[in-house]
């Protein structure tokens, strides 16, 4: 690193080295970062349809291979649709608004990628370790429905304007619960930094971590950010059977892939938060030899895996809700039981200190 | 401290040049013979009755606007979250009020019927 530096100072001088020297790093740390992830995204479209053909007894995507070599059967199946992505026509419709319409996947796109810069991976690797971590991870994730907001409205089409507005007001409702739960998180951390969020669950056994005292909000705070990505039983934004496709109806080849892969990376990115603020993030169940030689990262992306064959397990078993009734449990089921359950937490925090000291309550409330 | 936003800087920009790079390739890569069935607005198969941008729902603005307000509510909820330990109990009654004038308002827009969608 020095020497790439001392390099970097000598080509371009005493002036312009460090602050290319930062620049290029910092890039290369970023590809680092997206290029897995969007090999993630790739793999987790192929993981789905596998999963998905399993629960209901077949065998799904088996017959494109990486260079014939059998057993690979299906392997190949995420980069033939990519290539195939690239080769189709993108067609804008004759009454859209040409720049908007470009514009809305990439709006969506950019935000699911860019919350990914202050995920930790294990401690200390995280690209920018900022204080207000989870808030901007917050911000990030509401960044996203600008995007298909303004896809909806630019296509000029009644479906895609209705699709847009049902997910516009969907995620904005089961946001609140998403942040109701994240400040519950926030009590019993006292720290926006998620490596410290995961810090703080550190302990003997995975009885530290917050999946526990908060059980509740883990279910709410998943549950949110199924709704959130709009993925099934939520996805009444998609509802192809009454609105074929909603917001993304007029979208073909690249421009729809863009909105594909960004609907994928936040899914897995609802995951690695879940995994980080309740499951411990890269700590390992149990502080014990045969647990603690597998490195971090591994157990990180063990609880992720976990949580996605969750999402891919609800797609394949539960009917779509109703509009009206998904509104009902983002309004009148969640957010009740969240803030009842900020109050539960603030008293037990006001406990005196020997009552608090009294097993389990010891465990989280040091 | 602020020098740690940059990467997150670097970072946002760089997923709108990967968003644009991806749309780039489309087009480049992708046939472009566009004629006028395939450019028109799709409405299972019928020509399009009139404009898209119509009359919608006033439930959407209820929706926004108690978004807003439970927004607030949850940036106010941040910082005393983070230093609850600090300001002990005075600090946990007066947001309890606070959260008590809301909760105030928000069996009001219940009984009103602002969260039905029927």
């Amino acid at each position: 690193m020095e020497y790439a530096q001392e390099l970097f100072g000598n080509f371009f001088g005493p002036e312009w080295g460090p602050a290319l020297f930062v620049v290029t790093k910092n890039v290369l740390l970023i590809v680092a970062i997206i290029l897995p992830l969007m090999l993630a995204v790739a793999y987790l479209t192929f993981a789905e349809r596998k999963i998905i053909a399993f629960m209901q007894m077949r065998v799904g995507p088996n017959r494109v291979t990486f260079f014939g070599i059998p057993w690979l059967g299906g392997w190949g199946q995420p980069i033939a649709d990519a290539v195939k992505a690239v080769m189709k026509e993108i067609i804008i419709p004759s009454g859209a608004n040409k720049l908007l319409f470009v514009l809305a996947p990439i709006l969506t796109f950019a935000p699911a990628l860019a919350a990914w810069a202050v995920v930790p991976f294990s401690p200390e690797v995280v690209l920018a370790d900022i204080n207000a971590g989870l808030l901007y991870i917050l911000a990030m994730t509401s960044m996203g429905v600008y995007g298909v907001i303004i896809a909806g409205w630019a296509s000029n089409s009644k479906y895609a304007f209705l699709g847009a507005m049902r997910s516009a007001a969907q995620v904005v409702s089961y946001e609140l619960a998403m942040g109701f739960a994240l400040v519950c998180v926030l009590m019993m951390s006292q720290s926006l930094n998620l490596g410290d969020i995961v810090m703080g669950q550190q302990g003997s056994s995975f009885l530290n971590w917050y999946l526990i005292p908060l059980f509740p909000m883990f279910l709410v705070y998943f549950i949110s950010g199924v709704a959130e990505t709009n993925r099934a039983p939520f996805d009444v934004a998609e509802g192809e059977s009454e609105i074929v496709a909603g917001f993304h109806v007029e979208y073909s080849g690249m421009a729809f892939t863009v909105f594909f892969l960004a609907e994928y990376s936040n899914m897995i990115l609802v995951a690695t938060l879940a995994s980080i603020i309740f499951l411990g993030g890269w700590l390992p169940p149990v502080d014990m030899a045969p647990f603690t030689l597998i490195p971090g990262f591994i157990w990180l992306v063990l609880k992720i895996s976990g949580l996605l064959f969750c999402f891919l397990w609800f797609r394949a078993t539960f009917p779509r809700y109703r509009y009206d009734q998904i509104m009902r449990l983002g309004w009148k089921v969640f957010i009740p039981i969240t803030l009842i359950w900020i109050v539960v937490i603030g008293l037990v925090m006001q406990l005196p200190s020997p009552v608090r000291g009294v097993f389990p309550l010891n465990l989280w409330f040091h | 401290m602020l020098e740690n936003y940059f990467p997150i800087l670097l970072f946002i920009l760089l997923g709108l040049a990967v968003g644009a790079l991806a749309m780039g390739f489309g087009w480049l890569f992708g046939p472009n013979r566009p004629d006028s069935e395939k450019l028109s607005p799709y409405e299972c198969g019928f020509e399009a009755f009139e404009d898209a941008r119509m009359k919608f729902d006033v439930r959407y603005y209820l929706v926004a606007i108690l978004f807003i307000l439970f927004d607030l509510e949850i940036a106010f909820l941040f910082p005393w979250a983070v230093v609850l330990n600090e300001i002990g109990l005075f600090g946990f009654v007066a947001m309890m009020i606070f959260l008590g004038i809301l909760v105030v308002g928000f069996i009001y827009e219940w009984t009103k019927g602002a969260l039905e969608w029927d």
